[in-house]
């Protein structure tokens, strides 16, 4: 018994340590000035342009990712073609690569003294530098999740259902929309919240392709870099809060939708 | 298909090419300069004690986790993710806060290596914890609970019936935790004060040979973290698949 208190112990200091005491304490230092100084910080001219930046990077990005992810899953899942597990392997790699890796990438194709983005300069779309090139980076990373969550289930729920409703006449369409999607909208759902998190927190990819033009090119992340480079404190930590918040509304959604799905495990990929 | 290829593949080829732009001669020579060196080994030694010690902590907080009872242990639990949910920069601007030059608790990481280590720490944290939970919770008790009753004592427990049907799972948390903190940037730019051959990790002199319009040298060294990580990743797949053949 006294063993198991002393372990207990040991494993929440370490998380107090870590996790709990410096994420509480950002909040305390936001609101140390009061309530409407935290305000007045994330709604400046630059803190809200970079906020709606973000929301629209995000606006676009998973979406496309969504639907992207759940083509793809059900092509490996329920596809023959050669080769499926290199495009498997592919589609994990945003989750391998350096986030600065993957700017630069975007910067060797897309940059004006990339493959294709002098070619896009000259017909009148900058593209690194400038709202297309953020929003490559941030497909680029949250690209995996919808994939990874949806084919595990695809797995499971197995092709019975499916070639019944085939054998009673419908059409392929008929039969992903009332067949398929049902079955695995929790999977998916739970992908969209993954692709959704890692979308408006990506920092390398965006910091590298982004210019960090304050009321142009700087989403959420970069202004808090941005403040905090600048010595204006309130505002990062008002930023950081503000991104903070989002999180745990994230995992509070993670939480109770892998409670929907039944199981404890992180990425059952 | 087609959504891939210019999304992932397109890109990572230009990296691929522009490393070789100047043939085999100059990629050597940015991947063997001093600061590069440096910095990659740098990264590959604290990664690799990150994931060291969070195949310790994670599985103790795993154990805690599945075998211990305690009021709001549900909430503890779902915290574990907060580190994926969390951007990067928040992350390193929270540890900053406490941790950092203007700390009330006069404990100043910033610019130090452990500074860099605790960004990473905290960052990979769930990687061991929500691969051994699982795992643990397969496990019954009861094979435990005999061996304690045949006198085995508590640590004999844990060496001799938990931790031989655990320990592919620690592995590749810990791998997947590598692999993470190889690549680490946004958590570790405020923290580490990035001072050349001493704070700089591999992610962040990359972004330096960007900023200094160095592409090549750029492309050069993102290879080799490239390869470092795809590596561990490679090694994971195959050890879970002899774990999982072995099984049967």
């Amino acid at each position: 018994m006294r063993n198991r208190l002393a372990l207990r112990t040991l494993a929440l200091g370490y998380l107090a340590v870590l996790l709990l005491v410096p994420v509480g304490f950002v909040f305390y230092r936001t609101f140390e000035h009061g309530v409407s100084a935290a305000f007045d910080a994330v709604t400046t001219p630059a803190a809200t342009h970079a906020f709606w930046l973000t929301i629209e990077l995000v606006a676009i990005a998973v979406p496309l990712n969504t639907i992207f992810g759940v083509v793809m899953a059900i092509a490996l899942v329920r596809g023959r073609f050669r080769g499926r597990s290199i495009v498997s392997a592919f589609i994990d790699l945003p989750l391998a690569l350096s986030p600065v890796v993957i700017g630069l990438a975007l910067i060797l194709v897309w940059g004006t003294k990339g493959w294709f983005g002098q070619w896009f300069v000259d017909n009148g779309l900058q593209i690194i530098f400038s709202f297309p090139g953020l929003l490559l980076a941030t497909i680029f990373v949250s690209l995996p999740f919808v994939v990874r969550e949806t084919v595990p289930v695809l797995r499971e729920i197995g092709t019975e259902q499916e070639e019944a409703a085939q054998t009673l006449g419908a059409r392929p369409f008929q039969t992903f929309w009332r067949v398929t999607l049902p079955a695995i909208r929790w999977g998916v759902a739970y992908g969209v919240i993954l692709t959704t998190a890692r979308a408006l927190g990506e920092f390398g990819a965006v910091s590298v392709v982004s210019g960090h033009l304050a009321g142009s090119t700087e989403t959420l992340t970069l202004h808090v870099e941005d403040r905090y480079e600048a010595f204006d404190l309130t505002g990062a930590y008002a930023a950081a809060a503000l991104l903070a918040l989002i999180a745990v509304a994230t995992l509070v959604s993670m939480t109770l939708l892998r409670r929907r799905r039944g199981d404890v495990g992180w990425a059952s990929s | 298909m087609g959504y891939l290829s210019v999304i992932v593949l397109l890109p990572l080829a230009a990296v691929a090419a522009r490393s070789m732009d100047g043939g085999l001669d100059a990629f050597w020579r940015a991947v063997s300069g001093a600061e590069a060196v440096a910095a990659l080994k740098l990264t590959v030694i604290v990664s690799l004690i990150v994931a060291a010690l969070n195949a310790v902590t994670g599985t103790l907080i795993a154990w805690v986790l599945v075998r211990d009872d305690f009021r709001g242990k549900r909430q503890i639990s779902a915290l574990i993710d907060l580190p994926f949910a969390l951007p990067t920069i928040v992350a390193g601007l929270t540890l900053l806060a406490l941790y950092g030059p203007r700390s009330p608790l006069h404990v100043d990481v910033s610019f130090t290596r452990v500074g860099i280590a605790m960004a990473l720490l905290f960052v990979t944290l769930p990687f061991v914890v929500r691969s051994v939970q699982p795992v643990l919770l397969t496990l019954e008790p009861e094979a435990e609970e005999a061996a304690a009753s045949l006198g085995a004592k508590p640590r004999q427990v844990f060496r001799r019936i938990v931790l031989p049907s655990i320990a592919p799972a620690i592995l590749s948390g810990a791998g997947l935790a590598f692999a993470r903190a190889v690549g680490e940037f946004g958590s570790i730019v405020l923290l580490s004060g990035n001072r050349p051959f001493r704070t700089e990790v591999a992610s962040v002199f990359i972004y330096g040979r960007i900023q200094s319009d160095d592409i090549t040298g750029a492309a050069a060294v993102s290879i080799v973290l490239l390869l470092v990580s795809l590596a561990v990743l490679i090694g994971i797949g195959l050890f879970g698949r002899r774990a999982v053949r072995d099984e049967e």
